[in-house]
């Protein structure tokens, strides 16, 4: 038993952290907001030129062939930086999407592409009734595509599409689209964070290719290793909002003294850091498990998705309570965190959903 | 990030397994849920004796202790392991806790080698059992304003005074006792520690019944209890270095320990199959899914947090901060598990119609959990040493830190 990372992923950590400072600092994030697109396009280069786009992807396709803990490593640095990119629909989705279930073929056309930061595979999953296989109506008949999927995000960015639709024979299946294909519609919508661009696809008869591998169960493990993915990301979010809610606080001064020295600010701080590092201990887990391929997986996975959705909102919410009225305006940084902790929640669908998993999988 | 066995630990865990099926059973369901570190009767004492006897001369007493204190030197992991699998079975409450965990520790540092070569043998085989004489009817969370009085007499000393809240002191045969020898120095300054013998007839311990009916904890008096100088512990008026390093192992063997106490919240699982909900079963509603979703979410987060402050431990480092949360957030779920099961076990909350059935066991629990919330250092407490230790942020303003005990 060993439950810490090694010298080798701290050092990861590090440079990720250095790199991340460098280019996706909150006064871009501030400026993604404003942005028609809200993509940022330099950070995304930034980690692909530094190899970081491939470090899951085997070298054989253009990658470093590392594992789920680096991947996991640089989740929660994109998280804590703001970073305005697509890391859940690409490297915590499409990238194990194709490697797991697809075909040599489709993994040479476009791992290679995803590792130097050109392709982008936006996730279509969801649809209004939501995430679950189980849900999906988008269908597909001789190879050709049918229905509409939202939110899905980067759409108008992205030259693909992963797509859960039903087969012939009414199992939900992965399919991937070309988007410049015929009978694609992108309609954007409007998230509530901006940085994270929003749309709704639809699809008439546009042809597609299935991944093969693509059956429920094996959607479900994908599912569950994007939300212990998507937990470090929320992990990183609300560990530098609280980073930047206790710094405020030891320099604001009321009553003639920092307003951190009263117990109402300190003590709802600690609680912050108390559901914040319960959260981490379940994303560790989550972790392993997803590296090991261990059976627990899908109890780590929910467990991680709901204490992390649970830090995320508790600290972001009070983040912006403890700035007093500056947290309350468009200038300032607190609600881009709150604004991000929501878009983290619609990637993978709200607690309810997975809630309904674990008990699926622990009451069964 | 491993959380399998290593072949060393995954041998460790099968040789424990091994002696504890040739030792104990296994546990079937049907025990009452009680304190972990509790005995209910001389009765129950003296089974826990007689196990932790049989632990030590088998070698699984004080495993982390030194080799040279009697212990086996054995890493933290293993003893979350130990800990693992003697839970899987029906063994006496492990009432020798705060001797091993705190007074154990605190004497490895601060004793002389006659109080090591006396203390350390006997609390390990469980010949002798300890209390923590430390809150007082006017002092718990601001533990150094006590008023339990030592002053010199002689090349001896004299105690009088009054203790609370001493879990365990009905049977324990010695204390660890936290005493002012100086009044005119502020508070912090003037304390020191003591070994003391609760067989001395200059002390009486008398239980206190708790809302949970039974009656752990005790008030505990003291009236011109004489001891030599040798029973100090610690240099004179450093009682509160000795003290602050009881509390730490204290938080530390809280957070270490099972995650939980008696209930977990797969028993929430198996009673919402067994009962009814809006005329189906109780698994199949929407709410009760929810509200256990979240449980085992919470649950899941203490037990991974415990085995990140082993791993900590294991490379050499101090406990990270992860071990802080663990003490705040067990209470309040057990608490809030506690009420959900009630609840869910009877059609009028609270009221059990037979000894033993589901609402009397969640009841139990539930007014059991309260207890977490405030021994060890209160949720309050924790979350302001967070806020302080952790997070940095500025100190309580603190009237009486300069002024001498005796002018407050
Ligand atoms: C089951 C149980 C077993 C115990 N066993 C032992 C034992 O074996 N040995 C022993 O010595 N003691 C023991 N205790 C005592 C325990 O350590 C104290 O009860 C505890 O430290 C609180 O002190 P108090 O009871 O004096 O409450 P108080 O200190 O009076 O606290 C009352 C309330 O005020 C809050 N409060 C106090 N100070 C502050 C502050 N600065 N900021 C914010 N809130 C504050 C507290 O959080 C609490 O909610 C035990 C207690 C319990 C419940």
């Amino acid at each position: 038993m060993n439950f810490g990372f090694s010298d080798e992923q701290d050092t990861i950590r590090e440079t990720l952290t250095r790199l991340l400072g460098d280019h996706a600092t909150l006064a871009v994030a501030h400026d993604r907001l404003e942005a028609a697109e809200g993509f940022d396009t330099a950070t995304w280069a930034a980690l692909a030129e530094g190899g970081w786009l491939g470090l899951a992807i085997a070298e054989e396709d253009g990658g470093s062939g590392m594992g789920a803990v680096e991947l996991a490593i640089l989740a929660e640095e994109i998280g804590r930086s703001l970073a305005a990119v697509p890391f859940a629909p690409v490297l915590g989705l499409a990238v194990p999407a194709i490697q797991t279930m697809g075909t040599q073929a489709q993994q040479k056309s476009l791992l290679p592409g995803i590792a130097e930061g050109r392709t982008i595979i936006a996730a279509a999953l969801c649809e209004t009734g939501g995430l679950a296989p189980g849900k999906v109506t988008a269908q597909v008949a001789q190879d050709r595509l049918s229905g509409t999927k939202t939110p899905v995000f980067f759409a108008a960015e992205a030259s693909h599409a992963l797509v859960a639709a039903k087969d012939e024979g009414g199992t939900p299946r992965l399919w991937l689209a070309d988007l410049s294909g015929p009978g694609v519609t992108i309609r954007a919508l409007d998230p509530i964070d901006g940085t994270r661009p929003a749309a709704e696809i639809g699809f008439e008869g546009t042809p597609v290719e299935p991944l093969p591998g693509s059956d429920p169960a094996a959607i479900g493990a994908l599912l569950d290793g994007a939300a212990v993915l998507a937990a470090f990301e929320q992990i990183g979010l609300a560990g530098r909002a609280l980073a930047l809610t206790t710094a405020y606080v030891r320099e604001r001064q009321a009553f003639g003294r920092p307003i951190g020295s009263f117990q109402a600010v300190k003590h709802r701080l600690a609680d912050m850091f108390a559901k914040i590092e319960l959260a981490r201990s379940n994303a560790f887990f989550g972790v392993w498990a997803l590296a090991s391929k261990d059976g627990r997986l899908p109890e780590a996975a929910a467990v991680a998705r709901l204490t992390a959705l649970d830090a995320v909102q508790f600290a972001t919410e009070e983040t912006i309570q403890l700035h007093g009225g500056i947290g309350f305006t468009w200038a300032a940084d607190p609600h881009l965190f709150l604004r991000r902790g929501w878009q983290l929640k619609a990637e993978l669908g709200p607690a309810d959903a997975w809630r309904d998993r674990l008990l699926g999988n622990l009451a069964s | 990030m491993d959380f399998s066995d290593n072949p060393e630990e995954a041998a460790f865990r099968a040789r424990a397994r091994a002696w504890l099926d040739a030792n104990a059973t296994v546990r079937d369901g049907s025990e009452k849920v009680q304190d972990h570190f509790m005995a209910r009767d001389a009765a129950e004492v003296a089974r826990a004796r007689d196990w932790q006897a049989r632990k030590a001369k088998a070698g699984w007493a004080g495993l982390t202790w030194p080799r040279e204190f009697g212990g086996q030197g054995a890493t933290p992991i293993e003893q979350v392991i130990w800990n693992q699998e003697e839970g899987r079975y029906a063994v006496p409450p492990n009432v020798f806790l705060i001797g091993i965990g705190l007074v154990g520790p605190t004497v490895m540092i601060h004793g002389t080698e006659d109080q090591k070569k006396t203390v350390l043998p006997r609390a390990l085989t469980g010949e002798d059992i300890w209390c923590q004489l430390f809150s007082e009817p006017a002092a718990g969370s601001d533990l150094a304003g006590i008023r339990t009085r030592a002053r010199r007499d002689g090349d001896g000393w004299v105690i009088s005074g009054q203790k609370v809240w001493t879990s365990g002191a009905h049977y324990s045969t010695h204390g660890i006792l936290l005493a002012r020898s100086n009044p005119q120095v502020p508070k912090h300054k003037g304390l020191t520690m003591f070994l003391v013998e609760l067989s001395d007839p200059a002390i009486e311990a008398r239980p206190i019944r708790q809302i949970s009916g039974g009656a752990s904890f005790n008030e505990v008096f003291i009236d011109n209890l004489r001891v030599p100088d040798s029973a100090r512990l610690g240099g004179e008026s450093e009682g509160w270095k000795v003290a602050l390093t009881t509390l730490m192992n204290e938080r530390f063997s809280i957070s270490i320990g099972r995650a939980t106490g008696g209930a977990r919240a797969e028993d929430l699982i198996a009673l919402a199959r067994r009962v009814e909900r809006n005329g189906r079963p109780a698994i199949e509603d929407g709410e009760v899914r929810a509200r256990i979703a979240d449980f085992t979410a919470r649950q899941r987060g203490l037990e991974f947090t415990s085995y990140r402050v082993m791993t900590s431990l294991s490379r050499g480092e101090a406990p990270g901060e992860e071990g802080s949360i663990g003490k705040l957030l067990l209470g309040r779920l057990r608490q809030e598990m506690g009420a959900f099961g009630m609840e869910l076990a009877g059609t009028a909350a609270g009221i059990s119609a037979a000894a033993q059935d589901d609402v009397a066991r969640w009841r139990n629990e539930y007014l059991t959990a309260p207890g977490n919330r405030i021994a060890g250092g209160s949720d309050e407490i924790q979350r302001t040493i967070i806020g302080e230790r952790i997070l940095g942020l500025p100190p309580e303003i603190r009237v009486d830190k300069d002024v001498a005990f005796s002018e407050l």
